[in-house]
């Protein structure tokens, strides 16, 4: 299992397995040790894992938060998908989850995952981040930071700065 | 104008930190071409056919001397010594090179300028009426709102990788429309309700391009307030849902097209019902810390029409066919709006030099409390000009060759960098304009057609805004060939329309015989005071069809 990097740019080790959607035909075959699966195939599963520690999922980028959003305290984590760091939907995904619909756990962000993008996924209420394998992780902590200010409220503060500036 | 505190000082010193860091990382090879792509497009900067490009922001096209001073200086030490005035109220480089570039932005950032998302897919610089605040029909002075709009979109972080690129205008006069607000993402008409409330009449999916349309109106009154919340729900519901599969179909408007505008709407108020009371809801405490940044210039007790005007006027017919073309009237008694062309016959539209740029601020200083604004008709103002001083500033503006008086006329034409510079286009659109201002030399005729915009784009995406000329023309590519093609009847004003393609295209030499042709059609039907628009609406396409294909 990969390095993950943390909200305050520590590097850990994690031990969280993505499985991938089955083939058709196929079913869910769950690995050794704690596995993050399909959204859709948790809330079909879900009486068998709704009281796993053990059991997160996984959701693409153009998946409705109201899929899960009845479930949020029986997931430890959810993990999104960024299947091109250019495709933005996954941040919308994760202010909702986080702002709208109160998700308090572990927020992942997986996928094309690259340094320059990680503080917008901060701000946007991810908490750990999975680094594409080919980028320096040594780098993350610095990228997490590039700015000590921001305009906006977004998952990580509901004060914008025209309120701050009022203070 | 907007002055930066403690905290737009401390961002933009780490935007530039972190553009350099990414510059470092991109020659040295640890970040990959598409890579760096989205990154350096938001600090401003494209790669383009000869040379980088890199786009700096004038916000809302306002600018003060010092600034319009370090632009000059930039041009002259990263550049060739002249620069662009776009059709977005920005200012373009055409040659720097990409490893200077953290350099010209920290020296930008030193007079609180930048090139932030001047490009790329977000939400780029807000623009509106350069005649804001110094005209008189106007309902309140938009350029607040402008401000407010850019700090909520800057560097915001679930919008840095929309579907495609964003803009939003806002436009705050009664009668007229200079800031085309029906033909951007988002448009933004200030107005009153009938309870004396401030608010906003909101357009969606207006745009150019492939596919152009005019913006319909998805709420009709969103109060002053709500303004981020909205605009918030409006970004949400296209972050989410426009497409991403086709770059041609990405823009919000073929997402407004394929929900409906009533379908869209919905979504939006019920994305917008769960914000609307969240701490990005506007204060009053906000509004007014913007607002007196927009404070009066020290204007003078004056009259209109002064003696010096009056006697000037009668004097000289030069300097009264300025005075009518390119002055414009001021809320102020005893003071006027100046435009001052960049057309003149001979260079490109919107470029202009190192040593003129200095000689604007100088002028800017001397004339218009230090400040001048952009137009997206890549002219620049003069907003807060006093009459008994017109005079001298027109002898001073003549020699500099911004004393052309054809504001508005067919000779002030829009006309995109095309061929010559753009990688994108597919035919030149310098050439066109130069062979239509040569062959229209004529100040009588030319002020006898009255005000016809004729708009030049070199290629379908349309920075020339072709679909919105009374006249458009655009650059096509026909098997290796530049051809050009067409329209007319575009409106980018209040009544906002879409020009009609003519017919099969022509050969780049014989455009202005073409124009020749429309413009008999139009001087032979019209009636008396008719403008260009008003004759084309009642006789139809086909009158200069046949004309031109007889």
């Amino acid at each position: 299992m990969p390095d993950i990097i943390t909200r305050d740019g520590e590097i850990k080790k994690d031990n969280w397995t993505l499985v991938p959607r089955p083939e058709e035909g196929e079913s869910l075959d769950l690995p050794e040790g704690p596995a993050l699966i399909p959204a859709d195939l948790w809330v079909a599963g879900k009486e068998h894992y709704q009281d796993r520690e053990d059991i997160g999922i996984w959701m693409e980028s153009h998946d409705e938060p109201e899929l899960v959003a009845d479930y949020l305290d029986a997931l430890p984590i959810i993990a999104i998908n960024f299947p091109k760091f250019t495709d933005g939907r996954g941040y919308s995904l994760a202010r909702l989850l986080r702002e709208r619909y109160g998700y308090r756990n572990e927020l992942r962000a997986v996928g094309d995952v690259l340094l320059d993008q990680l503080q917008f996924m901060k701000r946007c209420g991810f908490d750990s981040y999975v680094l594409r394998p080919d980028k320096d992780i040594e780098l993350a902590a610095h990228c997490l930071n590039f700015f000590s200010q921001t305009y906006q409220a977004a998952g990580d503060t509901d004060q914008p700065l025209f309120r701050r500036r009022a203070s | 104008m907007y002055v930066y505190d403690e905290y737009d000082r401390q961002m933009l010193a780490e935007r530039v930190a972190q553009f350099r860091n990414q510059t470092d990382r991109y020659l040295a090879g640890e970040l990959e071409e598409g890579e760096f792509l989205p990154l350096r497009l938001q600090n401003g900067l494209y790669v383009q056919r000869f040379a980088p490009m890199l786009r700096i922001c004038v916000p809302y096209g306002m600018m003060r001397s010092e600034q319009i001073r370090r632009l000059a200086r930039i041009t002259r030490d990263y550049d060739k010594g002249y620069a662009h005035f776009t059709t977005r109220q920005n200012v373009q480089l055409n040659w720097p090179a990409v490893e200077d570039v953290p350099d010209i932005l920290a020296e930008l950032a030193e007079v609180e300028m930048h090139a932030n998302q001047t490009s790329g897919n977000c939400i780029r610089n807000t623009t509106t009426d350069q005649f804001a605040a110094a005209q008189s029909d106007e309902i309140i002075d938009p350029r607040p709102y402008c401000e407010i709009i850019r700090q909520w979109s800057t560097f915001h972080p679930e919008f840095a990788f929309l579907p495609r690129k964003f803009k939003v205008a806002v436009n705050a006069s009664r009668n007229v429309d200079r800031a085309a607000v029906q033909v951007h993402d988002i448009g933004l008409e200030m107005l009153y309700n009938e309870h004396g409330e401030l608010g906003f009449c909101v357009h969606v999916g207006g745009g150019l391009g492939r596919t152009p349309m005019v913006g319909p109106v998805i709420r009709e009154f969103l109060p002053e307030k709500d303004l981020l919340t909205y605009l918030e729900a409006i970004l949400r519901v296209y972050n989410r849902y426009g497409r991403r599969d086709n770059k041609y179909k990405a823009r919000i408007k073929i997402l407004v097209k394929a929900l409906t505008p009533e379908g869209f709407a919905e979504k939006v108020e019920a994305e917008w019902s769960q914000t609307k009371n969240s701490p990005t809801r506007l204060t009053q405490d906000a509004v007014d810390h913007i607002k007196s940044h927009f404070t009066e210039p020290g204007y003078a007790d004056l009259q209109d029409d002064p003696q010096e005007l009056v006697s000037a006027r009668a004097d000289s017919k030069g300097f009264d066919n300025w005075v009518r073309r390119n002055v414009n009237s001021h809320k102020k008694p005893g003071y006027s709006i100046v435009t001052l062309t960049m057309k003149k016959t001979g260079v490109p539209p919107g470029d202009i030099s190192d040593r003129q740029l200095e000689q604007i601020a100088d002028l800017a200083d001397r004339y218009s409390f230090g400040e001048a604004r952009v137009t997206h008709q890549q002219n620049v103002v003069f907003a807060d000009v006093r009459q008994d001083r017109l005079l001298e500033l027109w002898e001073a503006l003549k020699p500099l060759g911004f004393a052309t008086a054809n504001l508005n006329m067919l000779t002030d034409m829009i006309c995109c960098p095309g061929g010559d510079y753009c990688s994108l286009a597919n035919a030149k659109s310098i050439p066109v304009a130069e062979a239509i201002q040569r062959r229209f030399d004529n100040q009588d005729y030319v002020y006898d057609l009255g005000e016809i915009d004729l708009n030049i784009s070199g290629c379908m995406n349309a920075c020339g805004h072709h679909h919105v000329g009374h006249i458009g023309v655009l650059g096509v590519d026909k098997k290796g060939q530049e051809f050009y093609q067409i329209s007319l009847g575009g409106s980018s004003e209040r009544d906002a329309s879409i020009g009609k393609i003519l017919g099969p295209s022509f050969a780049r030499e014989e455009m202005p015989d073409v124009i020749q042709k429309i413009l008999d059609v139009y001087v032979e039907t019209r009636t008396e005071e008719e403008p260009f628009l008003d004759t084309y609406r009642r006789i139809g396409i086909s009158p200069f069809k046949e004309r031109v294909y007889a």
